[in-house]
């Protein structure tokens, strides 16, 4: 029986039901969001390589009001590096990433028509949209758009009146996020659903692939985590907009003293990063995820381990709910209540090292196939390293208050976090490109893609280790106002530089993208000879993914040089053979 | 039959999953009510006697909803128990109204000169549990309309059962938000 039924143009591509569709309409906005994200960084870092000097660029982008003469305005850099923090944590790594192939894998691996209910899917996306305009609506207000950083700490982000970031951007930031986090748990939702009911006869749990595991666990914790940013934001709408005292207390404000008292901005902080901070992992897991999947493929190898990959994602997960207070080591807290989070926090260390060690055991005298996938995938490896080392200093109290605010904490989420993720979705992108649009995405494009950006991107964070030792304090309009930190301008040059390579050389990943959709190479069914469900799909998308019956699963998804198969792989719909043991 | 029982079950489960994240958003503000409340400053004050009529409103609502189902389930009409559930519903939205009422007659201030957290707390978490209400109250007023055209039989009744696992679920939650002002 074929679902496949006519569809209009309307249907087909905007209110699509389909997941498949769905997907794209996040990646695109998602890529669309990261390039104004990317561009917003490299204006702001004008300003902290060649502190008040002049950029026809900046007037180019900003006009006279927020670059007079083309010197970055100080209330617009804050806001610039507010909507880039906003723009890539939410809208790119999250809704990009979890968007893009939670739609587009969980049905294609699981074995299923479609999600469990495409209206909520469609309505998860729409959602999205939605948020987005918003959000962008916001970077052309009068007063500019939000500028209390991504995490909106009060009392910048409680007083309308404080800065001109607090006042209507700061609104429309928290419409667009709380749409946005609607999105999030409707999408959540029926992944959770999906991959719990519909799975095909004979995927059972433990043959998931771990893209899927890493998708239902990162689902889990939306659902658990963006409800109390929810709540953490109704009670700062309520003081901004109601004036109560959550948050506010004791406030002289333009010479005038505000009626509040009592309000605690640290609770603030407590609700907050009990979402922040799963919200990392919400990035991360998915990039994990795609990374086993692309090493163990292209590694011709069963990931090494796998019951223990399931086993290190669902602990990560859940002791990404007992951290949060690593972010408030300075706030007066209680060292022995220091002392706890520093075990909590140096705990991940372990399932994060259970990780990595699987990796290189997969890649371990591997019959290595360097795709452009599989070299994000390898380069995902090491930046979780290398930020996943500086998290262990950052997360012992001791340490963390000498480096707290400054350069080493940018470097160290950017690397293990940014990096880490984005270096996910591009091996994402480059491998399942040709289930997406049928075709392939040009090779040498992607290599050269792959080493200037991982070239670059160690250049832009890597020396913010040593200005963050050297105690040059992130956030700042400029680093020229303290004679001690002259001797760092140099580093801030080639960091500026860097992001400026790093930023263009995404330009061509995009011209392949869009290139490769219309004109790139015919793919065939499997490309890359791999075991899982979508790769028995035809290559014109049908709605319904399977023209005849959906296939049964016999085996799990990691046989590939499985000594006696004909192949180097063995899809997991082929039967096992007579006398063959599963895995 | 197969399909519609797999159907059935997803929906139950979207719904399960959308109540813990409910929890969740009111776990939140109730750990920002303990943690305000452990740093000082915090009035105290009378429950209004209407939270307490609220609290009978939707305990029997609760159990009119829970006779509507087994009627249903035993291949009689829920119609009017339904609607016995809605009126009580209403009615506990109409005595919250009435219980703000009075905390403002106590003195006690959402906002402005005079406001103390501990009220703000109990105006903003209430309101929020309203508005999941009144969510509820949409929904029965569908099934009621959906009973008395007759689209449940004894085998088919998952919109009562959803609004069930919900309506019972938001008696659960005031019962809780109810016993937690009062003896916190």
């Amino acid at each position: 029986m074929s679902e496949h039924h006519k569809e209009t143009f309307l249907t087909k591509y905007v209110f699509s039901l389909d997941h498949k569709m769905i997907a794209k309409q996040f990646l695109i906005t998602g890529m669309f969001m990261g390039v104004i994200g990317m561009l917003m960084s490299i204006l702001f870092r004008l300003q902290l390589s060649n502190p008040g000097e002049s950029f026809a660029v900046l007037e180019f982008f900003l006009g006279e009001k927020w670059a007079p003469g083309g010197v970055l305005d100080p209330n617009i850099y804050l806001a610039l590096v507010t909507m880039h923090g906003t723009i890539l944590i939410f809208w790119v790594l999250t809704a990009g990433l979890t968007g893009t192939f939670a739609n587009f894998l969980i049905p294609l691996q699981i074995g299923a028509r479609d999600m469990a209910s495409g209206f909520m899917n469609m309505l998860s996306y729409w959602f999205f949209f939605a948020a987005t305009i918003v959000l962008l609506y916001s970077l052309f207000v009068e007063s500019g758009p939000a500028a209390a950083g991504w995490t909106i700490y009060p009392p910048l982000s409680a007083l309308p009146q404080a800065i001109p970031g607090s006042g209507l951007g700061q609104d429309l930031w928290l419409i667009a996020i709380t749409l946005f986090v609607v999105s999030s748990l409707l999408g959540g939702l029926n992944y959770i659903v999906t991959i719990l009911n519909m799975r095909t006869k004979g995927m059972t749990m433990s043959r998931l692939p771990l893209t899927i595991w890493a998708l239902l666990i990162v689902a889990i914790l939306g659902v658990l985590s963006f409800p109390v940013l929810l709540s953490c934001a109704l009670l700062l709408i309520f003081d901004r907009s109601f004036g109560t005292s959550f948050y506010l207390s004791d406030i002289i404000i333009n010479g005038e003293a505000l009626h509040n008292t009592g309000g605690s901005p640290i609770l603030f902080e407590h609700l907050f990063w009990f979402l922040g901070h799963p919200e990392v992992y919400i990035i991360l897991l998915p990039a994990l995820g795609i990374v086993s999947e692309v090493i163990s493929v292209n590694s011709r190898k069963p990931i090494f381990g796998y019951k223990a990959m399931v086993g290190a994602l669902i602990l990560i997960a859940f002791l990404s709910f007992v951290v949060w207070g690593h972010h408030m080591f300075i706030t007066g807290m209680d060292p022995f209540l220091g002392s706890v989070f520093t075990f909590t926090t140096l705990l991940i260390a372990i399932p994060s090292a259970v990780k990595v060690f699987n990796y290189l055991a997969t890649l371990w005298r591997a019959n290595i196939r360097f795709t452009p996938a599989m070299l994000f995938a390898i380069g995902f490896v090491s930046t979780f390293i290398t930020g996943g080392l500086t998290g262990i200093i950052l997360g012992d109290s001791a340490l963390d208050i000498n480096v707290h605010d400054t350069y080493f904490v940018v470097g160290h989420f950017h690397i293990v976090m940014g990096l880490s993720a984005i270096y996910g979705m591009l091996a994402g992108v480059y491998h399942w490109f040709p289930k997406m649009y049928g075709r392939m995405m040009n090779k040498k494009l992607g290599y050269f893609h792959f080493w200037v950006t991982f070239i670059s991107a160690y250049g832009v964070f890597f020396p913010m280790h040593f200005l963050g030792l050297a105690g040059l304090p992130r956030r700042y309009y400029t680093n020229s106002a303290f004679p001690m930190f002259d001797g760092l301008s140099d580093i801030n040059e080639v960091i500026t530089f860097f992001a400026i390579i790093g930023g263009l050389v995404q330009l061509l990943f995009i011209f392949n993208f869009f290139y490769s959709i219309f004109k790139g190479t015919k793919a065939t069914e499997n490309p890359w000879g791999s075991n899982t469900l979508e790769w028995t799909t035809p290559v014109e998308r049908i709605h319904g993914n399977w023209p005849g019956e959906i296939p049964t699963v016999e085996r799990w998804a990691y046989d590939y040089s499985k000594p006696g198969a004909d192949q180097d792989f063995v899809p997991q719909n082929v039967p096992l053979k007579e006398g063959e043991t599963e895995h | 039959m197969q399909l519609n029982l797999k159907k059935n079950k997803a929906s139950k489960q979207l719904l399960w999953i959308g109540i813990v994240s409910i929890v969740m958003f009111f776990g939140g503000l109730t750990s920002a009510y303990i943690v305000r409340k452990a740093e000082g400053g915090w009035l105290e004050f009378e429950m209004p006697v209407w939270f307490t009529i609220s609290t009978v409103a939707i305990v029997v609502s609760s159990a009119l909803l829970l006779f509507a189902a087994q009627n249903v389930k035993a291949g009689k009409s829920g119609t009017s128990l339904l609607l016995g559930t809605l009126l009580l519903g209403i009615l506990f939205s109409f005595s919250q109204i009435q219980g703000w009422g009075d905390l403002v007659a106590q003195g006690v201030y959402l906002t402005g000169e005079g406001s103390n957290a501990s009220g703000s707390f109990i105006y903003a978490i209430t309101l929020m549990h309203l508005l999941h209400l009144i969510g509820g109250l949409i929904a029965l007023t569908i099934t009621t309309i959906k009973s008395k055209i007759g689209k449940y039989t004894k085998d088919n009744y998952l919109g009562i059962q959803l609004v069930s696992i919900y309506w019972h679920f938001l008696g659960l939650l005031w019962l809780y938000l109810f016993l937690f002002f009062t003896y916190s």
